[in-house]
């Protein structure tokens, strides 16, 4: 485990490089079979209305693994990620008009903890609105 | 109808192993849009003192929800599953799994609780690598909406 990041050049506060990433229909389909999630709400937009949602939405745990890019590019290691917990508080939209969505990610580092490791708390939103709640991640440096 | 607070600390019996396979990385760091060489080349991961390719973070998640399926579909837990929203989910890394893994997973109910007419379940899933040491545990909090609402 080699993180890029050294512990002693981090402080509280320290901000990590914030990232956009976009979201579409097509994407939601190769994450269901890679998943193995094949919830019709993530692409059947008939079924996703008929059960109250406004559109189909993006799997929760695909909006996850987005997010914690922001700490796995920052180390360079994804096997540097100690703990990683997120809240799901509101779905990604991912409307069927050529553009999709954007999960807009950003982290900064939120405690210096033990054994080279910090927290990162991330913040995560989506046409405005926060789609992640108490997202945080424990990541190791070198 | 509340949930029975005597499942509370129920496991269920371990999976059968589920074989990583490195194809399945690639596929699902690609399907994330992710391309960190350490999912997909196995000197990049070799340099990062890895033995071979890792997994992104979340892909155990597949392996330990379909778990979690014994729990959900427990008969006499009478979750409603059409209820059902993903409310949470942790996971606490003591290694990340690597292409080879033969992984199972335990499951067991940690927590019951009604709010509002909304049953919430809190299930631990301990992944366990073909030596049995521990690999990750994953904490998913699974939220069944009160029937008659939207």
């Amino acid at each position: 485990m080699t993180a890029k990041v050294a512990y002693s050049d981090v402080e509280v506060g320290t901000e990590l490089p914030a990232r956009s990433f976009p979201v579409d229909r097509a994407a939601l389909v190769r994450y269901a079979g890679a998943s193995g999630d094949f919830n019709p709400i993530h692409w059947n937009e008939r079924f996703a209305r008929e059960v109250g949602l406004p559109d189909v939405i993006a799997h929760g745990m695909f909006t996850m693994a987005e997010a914690i890019r922001v700490v796995t590019d920052w180390t360079g290691d994804p096997g540097a990620v100690v703990e990683y917990g997120v809240r799901f508080t509101r779905p990604v939209v991912v409307p069927d008009d050529g553009r999709g969505a954007v999960i807009e990610v950003s982290g900064k580092v939120a405690a210096k903890l033990d054994d080279h490791t910090v927290r990162v708390d991330l913040t995560a939103t989506s046409a405005g609105q926060k789609v992640l709640g108490m997202s945080r991640a424990v990541v190791r440096l070198a | 109808m509340a949930l029975d607070q005597t499942f509370v600390g129920r496991s269920y019996p371990p999976t059968a192993p589920y074989e990583v396979g490195r194809e399945k990385i690639r596929e699902f760091a690609e399907a994330v849009g992710d391309a960190n060489p350490a999912y997909t080349d196995t000197e990049a991961a070799k340099a990062l003192g890895h033995p071979d390719v890792i997994a992104p973070p979340t892909f155990v998640f597949s392996i330990t929800f379909k778990a979690a399926g014994q729990v959900v579909e427990d008969p006499q837990l009478g979750l409603d599953y059409s209820r059902v929203v993903h409310g949470d989910q942790k996971f606490a890394y003591v290694r990340p799994v690597r292409a080879g893994d033969r992984l199972t997973v335990t499951s067991t109910i940690e927590a019951v609780k009604s709010m509002a007419g909304n049953d919430i379940l809190d299930i631990r899933g301990e992944v366990h690598d073909e030596a049995g040491e521990l690999v990750v545990t994953a904490w998913t909090k699974l939220v069944a909406r009160a029937a008659g609402e939207a």
